[in-house]
């Protein structure tokens, strides 16, 4: 079984481009001054059709996680630490959290985090890396 | 006051003739086993029939397979409160006169595989893109990640979700129809093998075949039906959805579509928490009954895990809960709300097998899709 990499639509495209190249992008909305996420054509907030994308600065806390301990054949060689992070942007994603064992007293709520980038077959994807382990 | 007067009915109930491992059957059949149970009990026939809800399969592979000649379909699928969302879709139907009788059917083949679709991830999907790749393709390692939030803000730890477990087991170690049975400790809970920390394996719901039907009607059509005596009268309804993935829930300490889908069912049914004899809560998953409790109002912020630690919820407390044991020790398909509404049911009637005393009204909450949608209902035995 191989990897359930993403497939960019016309509105995500920007977004893994970007993350190609360990660049991570949200969009905020010029109407109602607020960044969102995931990647759409309008606001998901206010419906507003006013939006660009932002370069994210990485920075990050962990909002809550499990330690998935029968992960699927195909992600045995990658973190089973599935998170939610929120971006100081103020968006939350989904991810895994990379460099730190997996442990629950490595592991505390609110810790700093950094965005890294991993390769998987190809493909890269957005994690994050507690911060002061950088 | 209550919806369309209380004068809508659960005029039949019944599940698959048994529940757990049914390798002998496939899916349709057990939608087509639990009809006809449902039938039996309300004295119908499918000619009795003229509106047909479920899932997956589609309501007309399914009416056709019953050989049901319906005018009215309902195939919404928001996961497993779908149900729950038809019988209040279909209470408005026979009130407005759309439909006479619907039948409101689910089976799955969830163990066993038995003629069951083949799921496929879609990786262009929004959850194929932000959530899948990172390792969340089960619903233990999706459903499950904001409770360590919930857990933390609250005080709470792993102990709090294997009380949950403990609760419910006790009602299910006298329900010979339950899947797990077996008497169990806190620390029996904390010690099995750990599934996605902090959750180990009896928090985590069973994965069985089965199914459940029910039949939605006016109390005056109910009048010459077998059940007429025993009619399960729908004062209130409500659903809701909130994000369509997890890591957009906004809130991982609270759920948005739990709170919205219960203040409408408890508006429309003019009633508040404490006139609710009876509860279920959709529980996949032992965080689910401690969001429930607090979300729909039982109780405060922060007050869950000790509400059932004090045992309110077992057998003998003040709010008995998931008395068929839950998903997690009773049954679960895959899609648990109609089992939900099953026990609600058999609760009002007075046949459960775990009977609570003086049941007169039953609150069931349901949830869909992970944390992504919900639904509710009030039932009662007696018209207000």
């Amino acid at each position: 079984m191989s990897l359930p990499l993403p497939t960019p639509t016309p509105d995500t495209q920007f977004f893994w481009d970007e993350v190609a190249e360990n660049r991570l992008n949200v969009q905020y909305c010029m109407d109602c001054a607020r960044h969102y996420f995931y990647p759409r054509s309008h606001c998901r907030f206010c419906g507003s059709g006013d939006v660009e994308w932002r370069l994210a600065s990485g920075r990050a806390h962990l909002v809550s996680y499990i330690i998935n301990r029968r992960v699927a054949p195909a992600f045995a060689d990658y973190s089973p630490i599935i998170a939610l992070v929120e971006l100081e942007e103020g968006v939350t994603m989904m991810s895994n959290i990379v460099g730190v064992e997996a442990d629950p007293a490595a592991l505390t709520l609110d810790m700093p985090l950094t965005a890294v980038f991993e390769e998987r077959e190809g493909r890269v994807l957005p994690v994050f890396t507690p911060a002061e382990a950088r | 006051m209550a919806l369309h007067d209380g004068r809508v009915v659960i005029a039949g109930a019944a599940e698959t003739t048994t529940v757990g491992v049914r390798p002998d059957i496939s899916v349709l059949e057990l939608h087509a086993e639990a009809a006809r149970n449902a039938l039996d009990d309300a004295g119908l026939t499918v000619a009795d029939i003229d509106g047909v809800s479920t899932t997956r399969p589609s309501p007309v592979e399914v009416a056709h397979h019953l050989g049901i000649q319906a005018r009215w379909f309902d195939g919404t699928a928001i996961g497993g409160c779908s149900y729950i969302a038809h019988v209040r879709h279909a209470a408005a139907a026979v009130a407005s006169g759309a439909a006479n009788a619907v039948l409101v059917v689910h089976g799955e083949s969830g163990r066993s595989r038995v003629g069951a679709e083949v799921r496929m991830k879609d990786t262009s999907s929004p959850a194929g893109q932000f959530e899948h790749p990172f390792g969340a393709v089960y619903p233990y390692a999706t459903f499950t990640l904001p409770v360590m939030r919930f857990l933390h803000d609250r005080g709470y730890d792993q102990e709090s979700l294997a009380r949950v477990v403990v609760a419910q087991r006790k009602w299910a170690i006298d329900n010979p129809r339950a899947f797990r049975r077996k008497p169990i400790t806190v620390e029996d809970v904390l010690s099995g093998p750990e599934i996605a920390y902090p959750f180990t394996k009896d928090m985590c719901c069973v994965v069985t075949d089965g199914g459940g039907a029910l039949i939605v009607t006016t109390e005056e059509r109910a009048r010459d039906m077998r059940t007429a005596n025993n009619l399960v009268h729908i004062l209130g309804a409500g659903e809701a959805a909130q994000a369509s993935m997890v890591s957009q829930m906004g809130d991982p300490g609270s759920f948005g579509a739990f709170k919205r889908s219960s203040a409408e069912a408890f508006a429309t049914a003019g009633l508040t928490p404490k006139d609710i004899d009876h509860l279920m809560v959709y529980d996949a998953f032992a965080h689910l009954p401690l969001y429930g409790l607090e979300d729909l109002g039982f109780v405060g912020f922060g007050e869950s895990a000790d509400f059932i630690a004090a045992g309110h919820t077992e057998p003998g407390g003040s709010l008995p809960m998931n008395t068929n044991g839950g998903g997690m020790s009773y049954t679960h398909t895959g899609m648990y709300g109609m089992f939900a509404m099953q026990e609600s049911i058999r609760q009002l009637r007075g046949e459960a097998a775990v009977q609570a005393p003086d049941v007169e009204v039953s609150f069931v909450q349901g949830v869909g899709l992970f944390f992504s949608a919900a639904a509710s209902l009030v039932l009662s035995n007696a018209r207000p």
